[in-house]
């Protein structure tokens, strides 16, 4: 049986890697769930706990799930990956920061 | 670029030129997935900047249902792991195996479509469309574009279940399931950062 050997794009998983990708996934969509549905929390915790939980859960779908790595076959992913990165923090950082500043100044009745 | 590498796969049976080909065909959709990233990141930031603009409307609060939500998620969640076992079957020969995890990964993703259909089905009835106010044209057009890339990769799914079933599991069909491995991943990638910043937030601000 010939496989096609598919380093360049993206390797290959085992059993491991899905069962900690999916507790651990599991966990980081639990808790971030259960504080906003408890209603415990306050508005600031339970921001910054999802904010943080879901970045931390897409870097373990990349790792476990997507298998992204540092070996020289997956150097090129990686490279394209963290300039996408970078696009993105701009284009969705840059646009907020214009379009709220538009507001603020256009209807400053809806920041009071 | 795509049908050159199509060709040589088709016409040569050297296994090393195959084995180059295949991997320039996953770099390149590997590409071609950090190009929809951005693409989804503008819808973000459309989104991110129309939140507010309920126009007298519903905000996320009134509207949203987490406990449904989280459902979809864990369907979603699941079927990243059934596709990943799938991969594994195929990279062992198995193809019965492999295409009976494709089977089940096609199951979920139809589960998750139907509850967000059903989902934007009880919005539109209660009078919330899109064409309610500007917050709710935007989350129609963010979480409906995950749903059509979802629907996209369930027919793209079903084709190359039909192509292993009658080829078997050729390099251009291990290639395929390749590419269709990244994209299901990526999409659920998506689904986190949707319900992260949609759903959750929408409930707590």
């Amino acid at each position: 049986m010939s496989h096609a050997h598919t380093e360049a794009g993206a390797g290959h998983g085992n059993y491991k890697s899905y069962a900690i990708g999916f507790v651990l996934s599991v966990i980081l969509t639990v808790i971030p769930f259960g504080m906003v549905m408890s209603g415990d929390f306050s508005r600031q915790v339970a921001l910054i706990t999802m904010l943080v939980m879901g970045v931390v859960q897409v870097v373990v779908h990349l790792v476990c799930f997507l298998h992204m790595n540092t070996s020289s076959e997956g150097r090129w992913n990686l490279l394209a990956f963290l300039f996408t990165v970078l696009i993105i923090i701009m284009l969705v950082g840059l646009a907020i920061w214009i379009m709220v500043n538009a507001d603020m100044l256009m209807m400053p009745w809806m920041f009071q | 670029m795509s049908t050159d590498v199509m060709h040589s796969h088709a016409g040569g049976h050297d296994h090393a030129h195959d084995h180059d080909a295949g991997g320039n065909t996953v770099f390149g959709f590997w590409l071609y997935l950090m190009t929809d990233c951005v693409l989804f990141a503008s819808v973000f930031a459309t989104y991110a900047v129309l939140v507010n603009h309920t126009a007298g409307g519903p905000s996320g609060k009134d509207i949203f249902e987490l406990p449904y939500v989280l459902g979809e998620t864990f369907l979603l969640l699941i079927s990243s792991c059934t596709y990943g076992f799938s991969m594994i079957a195929a990279h062992r020969g198995a193809k019965s195996q492999a295409l009976g995890w494709l089977a089940a990964t096609f199951l979920l993703g139809a589960g998750f479509i139907g509850m967000e259909i059903n989902e934007f089905h009880h919005l539109i009835a209660e009078g919330f469309g899109p064409d309610r106010s500007a917050f709710l044209s935007s989350f129609f057009t963010l979480v409906g574009m995950h749903g059509l890339h979802v629907t996209a990769g369930l027919v793209w799914m079903l084709v190359l279940m039909a192509q292993i079933k009658t080829r078997g599991l050729t390099p251009q069909n291990n290639t395929r399931l390749m590419c269709l491995s990244l994209f299901w991943h990526f999409l659920d990638i998506v689904w986190i950062c949707v319900f992260t910043i949609v759903y959750l937030m929408g409930v707590v601000a």
